[in-house]
């Protein structure tokens, strides 16, 4: 039998920002894509659709990950955060609020990745050197900074929580 | 962009994915990390009619020192091994686990699936063909161990039959004198190298060179040992003159094609750059010095 013309729903449970989820999607469906259009959490973009731009980044078990190269029922089973889950109760993340504060953003298109991949960085590494935080976003494109403002914006992000 | 559709198969051991592999025949594939698999399916150029998921498999992705080898489970991630304060007792394996793509690729992507996948511009291929590597396999007709250069046939191609599998990637730790490093030449970082070298030499005495690999990737359909480049070094001094000549015979021994990554005649000579640096740096690393190493980007 030559392919799988009528292939069948599979579940996806997972747990995102904290809430269980589910839905029953073809295995053909992408992370991102179930999070957009499945949960509607639109916050997550889609950039470049080729693993190049890091639009679509969120934490899966801990780790950033880009959501449009990974099945979502491959995430099954798994707990995912999103730009969705930086704030609580109406208050700004450190993170977004360095962002905002250092203008780490014109168009704001990169900004979910470049935020939930500051959040990766920072959770392993509070006080990043600059050759880390360089590191840690070279997979996150953004075309309207010229990053300087994103650096400093991880700079402070990483100084704010350290006083929290 | 969305793959053609597929069946999706979830598998808890090895044995249960090579028997699955063999049941659904030629249109049937294995995903790791699937961060090759996965753009290759959205852009169509792959289209499995089954899919079958290895990455639940238990203990797949254990990284162990045993009986004088470096162990890593199939399922290893990039950052995985990056991490790894096992790996780090060979540093070439740091300089190039860190610099694969980006943090979000290397959290994802495995050492088994970069070597099934056998692309010509791998970094893994490269760097652990410098090294003596092997690799266990597992298939319907039992488990077999390959020495890696006759497990990489072809660009994309590997020895692997179709109810196959890669299950560990072992390397042989090198003696205290030897030294080795890698190095990637990336227009950014997301994507492949331009180039890349990975070279291992073994010291006689402080400044000669007793034995040498060097190793030149993404310049060929697979990596290429520079046989003619180690002979310039094996058992002679490592003066700089002899460093130029290695690096003279590795663009000999490259055979690039022209794309967006660059002219053939710029990958010649950008891969004889990247082998005399690697050999400067595996040097230093042989006499005891902590040196970095690793990928480098355009315009830093």
């Amino acid at each position: 039998m030559p392919g799988a013309e009528s292939s069948e729903l599979v579940k996806v449970r997972v747990r995102v920002n904290g809430e269980p989820r589910e839905g029953r999607v073809e295995p053909r469906t992408l992370l991102v894509d179930f999070l957009r259009e499945h949960l509607n959490l639109t916050g997550t973009h889609i950039g470049c659709d080729t693993t190049y731009c890091g639009a679509c980044t969120v934490i899966l078990n801990g780790r950033a990950v880009k959501s449009c190269t990974l099945f979502a029922v491959m995430a099954d089973g798994g707990e995912i955060i999103t730009v969705e889950g930086l704030a609580r109760d109406h208050t700004l993340h450190p993170i977004q609020e360095a962002f905002a504060e250092c203008h780490g953003l014109q168009c704001g298109y990169c900004t979910p990745g470049m935020l939930m991949s500051t959040l990766n960085l920072l959770t392993r590494t509070p006080k990043p050197t600059d050759a880390q935080i360089r590191k840690d976003i070279a997979g996150n494109t953004c075309r309207c900074t010229g990053y300087q403002n994103i650096f400093k914006a991880v700079r402070a992000a990483s100084a704010a929580m350290q006083k929290d | 962009m969305y793959p053609a559709p597929f069946r999706y198969h979830r598998v808890e051991t090895v044995k249960e994915a090579s028997r699955l592999l063999r049941e659904l025949g030629e249109e049937s594939r294995v995903i790791a990390g699937g961060q090759s698999l996965i753009p290759l399916m959205k852009m169509r150029l792959a289209r499995p009619a089954d899919l079958i998921d290895i990455n639940r498999i238990p203990d797949l992705d254990v990284i162990s020192r045993k009986n004088g080898e470096l162990r890593f489970g199939a399922l290893a991630r990039h950052a995985d091994i990056e991490n790894s304060e096992i790996a780090a007792v060979i540093p070439l394996l740091r300089d190039c686990a860190a610099g694969i793509a980006d943090v979000q690729v290397r959290n994802q992507g495995t050492i088994g699936g970069s070597l099934a996948e056998a692309d010509p511009a791998s970094d893994w291929c490269a760097a652990l063909l410098a090294l003596e590597t092997s690799v266990h396999c597992v298939g319907g007709a039992g488990e077999r161990v390959l020495a890696l250069p006759d497990f990489l046939k072809d660009a994309y191609t590997t020895t692997l039959a179709h109810d196959e599998l890669v299950q560990e990637v072992a390397v042989k730790v090198p003696q205290k004198n030897s030294g080795g490093s890698y190095v990637a030449f990336k227009r950014s970082a997301p994507v492949y190298p331009s180039a890349s070298a990975a070279v291992q030499l073994t010291l006689a005495d402080k400044n000669t060179c007793r034995e040498i690999r060097i190793v030149i990737g993404c310049v060929g359909l697979t990596a290429i040992r520079a046989r003619e480049a180690e002979r310039e070094l094996s058992g002679r001094a490592l003066t700089a003159e002899n460093i130029r000549a290695a690096g003279e015979a590795a663009r000999g021994a490259a055979e690039p094609q022209g794309d967006l990554r660059g002219s053939a005649d710029y990958k010649r000579a950008l891969v004889a750059a990247l082998v005399r640096r690697a050999i400067g740096i595996a040097a230093r690393r042989a006499r005891g010095e902590t040196v970095p190493g690793g990928h480098l980007y355009a315009g830093r």
